[in-house]
């Protein structure tokens, strides 16, 4: 902290930063500093606000209300360029170099050292190269950005950034796609950059590496700022108490839906052993039987969907086998997951369910039609018929089933997707999010349908936010934290206290 | 080794090939006489196709400029000889016409985000159009100033004549290799094909730059259009019909990708020549109609998309072991 004594002001400040998007509060009175010199987490799960509040800190959105400061000056900034000219650079996941050029066209894009009116490449390479160096960073600049790492890329672009006389720079979720030996190689980088003062606003997932890099931290929920603290003086359980916005009880126990039926009584039905791919999960075993549900718990970003799309294909394993009903199978597909009983409502209605324009019983009987082969045609009568039969017993809110999909609320339209599983009648259902966006009443349908599900006999496993949620109906709870399966759950040891107990140390 | 070098050399090796083969059977090959005329019959496609190779470098597409030149030279012919203007001054009008043309297809395409194939395509009608409107008549050019730029010529000692044309058409193709490489225009214009909304990301003026880039190919093709003008003695608006998919096919086959972000200028120069070493061969030949070197140049460009294509997926594989799998909720975003 002796870098900022020596001056007045802090390097960068928000006061009540505000900020909606038509209908929603993206950002609310949000009070922000960060010092010269120093690592400052933003955290917060889906929707907190954390990629608003970079938005308008570098000019992609303007903001309705509050300051932005930078060295104690009220700043206004209009664009991404803008805000670089004004000291702030940003470092996206995704990095937004030319993978074409060299690397050391990607530093000196747009500024290059020119020579009697024409670019002078060869000064330019000579001094991309020093740049590195200073990082210790030794590469040949003259290669393609594409030929080169994402943790070598992501330096680069850190490297353009601070060589733009950043004062401040932002990374938001640079480690998500790097090992652990480029995540020593990136930090070495912050830490370098943190000795010549420069404020460092940082935006992870990865909980143990906020610990092992960030100076202080701020926690974002639902658009507001809900605390901020020095790390070291903030336990990792409260830390994740807070993001969560749970706060945790003194009861030890919080009421278990579930009736902890005899093991005996279920059939197994799926077994995963070692299942993993590089860069996405560590190995993993679980295992789901008949008539029970498998609740998946963890921050944003622990490997929860990943978890979900390696078993049922969507990626990969590298390792580790599957038994369904203690036969070996092979799940590299979708369609072979499909064929073997299982079905996958995905976190992103929008994105990757839904088809907006058609009509509900349209998009009801899509996934039957794929399984029997588009050539096996279902009559009009029969497809209004089994459409009609899911618009009732999923209680589906539409006049009718010839209504476009897009004119159903967000509940409706999880429903519809639900019903396009349930359709084709699979064993073993895998919903991701079933609950998120989506209004109160519908909130309590589909958690309802969720439990019918499992006592008519359907394995299940359940990815939710919602801790509360994920006690209620599971009958086991698959804890993950950073890409890794950390422990299993069972019974009375499910609790919201115990999860986030969990999430936090073991 | 730089990969993006690859369709580059490729392309030379080809060319290197396809002429020596040429020289093992004609000896005229190896004068300056042949290579001459290649230069001089292949200028008003060259010129137009280094501008083209800035607008498909950029990732865009231009298929106006057979149109312009024959614009041009129908503007030309009419103002020289019904209106009895100096050539010169022509020359500057239809310039900064042609230049204004592109600008505005420009325009059209990065604020109106249209795509470039919808954009020239409607400038090639226009073009066109404007050209047949003007007159359907085929005008001589009989101007002192006309006679002049036909006697500036270098005759080298086997008899190789070295037109105007012919310099016009090196000279541009140097400029363009400066243009690319050593200014910052150049090197934006490969960042946009590169990776446009990085570009955007990094402080490249992509506005100015795409009108930049559909100005500057609208202006070659008007200069060619003026450098055939000058060869013909006279103003056809039938003429050129098609050349902008020669133009085209010479940039492609130089080594551009159509994707953007990769190609070379002298790969342009090359690309344009290949089909013309191909007719030359043809017509010395004489067994085969000239008209085979569209069979030849047809299957020559399938060859050298699918090679593009070959090594294109080629870096994919490489990828594949650099990169760690694409996150499955990135997906879902």
């Amino acid at each position: 902290m002796s870098i900022n004594e020596q001056t007045q002001f802090p390097l960068l400040e928000t006061q009540g930063l505000t900020k909606s998007f038509i209908a929603t509060l993206a950002l609310s009175e949000v009070d922000f500093t960060l010092h010269a010199g120093e690592v400052h987490a933003l955290l917060g799960e889906n929707g907190a606000g954390k990629s608003t509040l970079i938005k308008l800190i570098t000019g992609v959105h303007p903001k309705d209300a509050g300051t932005i400061l930078l060295e104690g000056k009220v700043i206004e900034p209009r664009s991404p360029g803008h805000a670089q000219e004004l000291g702030i650079s940003a470092v996206y996941q995704e990095i937004n170099l030319i993978p074409t050029l060299s690397v050391a066209e990607n530093i000196f894009l747009g500024r290059q050292p020119m020579r009697f009116g024409l670019v002078n490449m060869r000064s330019a390479n000579r001094r991309a190269r020093e740049l590195l160096e200073t990082f210790h960073i030794d590469i040949d600049v003259t290669r393609d950005l594409s030929s080169y790492s994402i943790a070598i890329q992501q330096i680069v672009a850190i490297v353009r950034g601070v060589d733009l006389s950043a004062k401040v720079l932002i990374l938001d979720e640079p480690t998500s796609s790097l090992d652990r030996h480029e995540v020593e190689t990136l930090f070495s980088v912050i830490r370098s950059l943190k000795k010549r003062g420069i404020g460092i606003l940082l935006i992870t997932h990865f909980i143990d590496q906020v610990y092992e890099i960030s100076d202080r931290i701020t926690v974002l929920r639902n658009g507001l700022k809900v605390g901020e603290h020095q790390t070291q003086e903030l336990p990792k359980v409260k830390l994740v108490s807070e993001m969560l916005g749970k706060e945790l009880t003194d009861e030890l126990m919080v009421q278990n839906g579930q009736q902890t039926n005899g093991e005996s009584e279920h059939e197994t039905f799926l077994q995963v052993r070692g299942f993993a791919r590089r860069g996405m999960m560590e190995p993993f075993d679980v295992v789901v039987k008949k008539g029970e549900i498998v609740g998946l718990a963890g921050l944003l970003g622990s490997g929860r969907t990943e978890t979900a799309h390696l078993i049922f294909g969507i990626e990969k394993s590298e390792t580790g086998e599957a038994y369904v009903k203690g036969q070996k199978v092979n799940l590299t597909s979708p369609q072979k997951a499909i064929r073997h009983g299982f079905g996958l409502c995905p976190e992103d209605r929008k994105a990757e369910g839904i088809i907006d324009d058609l009509t509900v019983r349209e998009n009801i009987i899509l996934a039957l039609q794929a399984k029997m082969g588009w050539f096996n045609h279902l009559s009009r009568k029969r497809q209004e018929q089994l459409a009609q039969e899911m618009i009732d017993a999923l209680r589906i809110v539409t006049p009718d089933t010839e209504k476009p999909v897009k004119e159903l609320s967000g509940g409706n339209q999880q429903k519809v997707i639900l019903a396009r599983w349930l359709i084709s009648n699979p064993e073993f259902l895998i919903l991701d999010e079933p609950t998120r966006g989506i209004d109160v009443g519908a909130h309590v349908e589909i958690i309802n349908i969720i439990k019918r599900l499992a006592k008519e006999g359907k394995a299940m496993m359940v990815i939710s936010s919602e801790l509360a949620e994920v006690v209620d109906y599971s009958d086991r709870v698959v804890v993950l934290r950073d890409r890794k399966k950390i422990t299993e759950l069972e019974g009375d040891q499910i609790s919201e206290n115990t999860i986030m107990q969990t999430i936090a140390e073991r | 080794m730089k990969s993006r070098v690859f369709p580059l050399l490729i392309t030379f090796v080809v060319f290197v090939l396809l002429y020596l083969f040429c020289l093992s059977r004609f000896d005229s090959f190896g004068t300056t006489k042949v290579i001459c005329n290649l230069l001089r019959n292949y200028a008003y496609l060259g010129i137009p196709a280094i501008g083209v190779t800035f607008v498909i470098l950029s990732g865009g597409i231009d298929l106006s400029s057979g149109s312009i030149i024959a614009f041009t030279g129908v503007f030309c012919a009419l103002m020289i000889e019904r209106n009895g203007m100096h050539p010169l001054v022509v020359f500057a009008l239809i310039l900064s016409i042609g230049t204004a043309f592109g600008m505005m297809m420009g325009v059209f395409i990065h604020y109106f985000k249209i795509p470039a194939f919808i954009v020239t395509l409607s400038g090639m009608f226009l073009a066109r159009g404007g050209a047949y409107v003007l007159t359907t008549d085929s005008i001589s050019i009989r101007h002192p100033f006309y006679d002049e730029v036909s006697k500036i010529v270098y005759i080298f000692p086997d008899g190789g004549r070295f037109t105007f044309a012919a310099g016009a058409f090196l000279a541009v193709l140097v400029l363009g290799i400066f243009l690319a490489h050593f200014t910052r225009f150049g090197r934006n214009v490969y960042a946009m094909g590169g990776n446009e909304t990085g570009a955007l990301l990094l402080g490249v003026p992509v506005g100015r730059t795409t009108i930049g880039i559909y100005a500057l190919s609208s202006f070659l093709a008007t200069f060619a259009g003026i450098i055939l003008s000058l060869s013909k003695h006279s103003g056809d608006s039938t003429i050129a019909m098609g050349a902008e998919m020669d133009v085209i096919t010479g940039v492609v086959i130089g080594g551009t990708l159509l994707t953007g972000g990769v190609g070379y200028v002298i790969g342009t120069f090359i690309g344009t020549l290949v089909p013309g070493v191909i007719h030359t061969y043809l017509t010395l030949d004489g067994s085969l109609t000239p008209w085979w070197i569209k069979i030849i140049v047809g299957t020559l460009l399938l060859v050298f998309i699918g090679l593009q294509k070959l090594l294109g997926s080629q870096f994919d594989f490489f990828k594949l072991f650099r990169r760690p799998p694409l996150r499955a909720e990135q997906q879902a975003q």
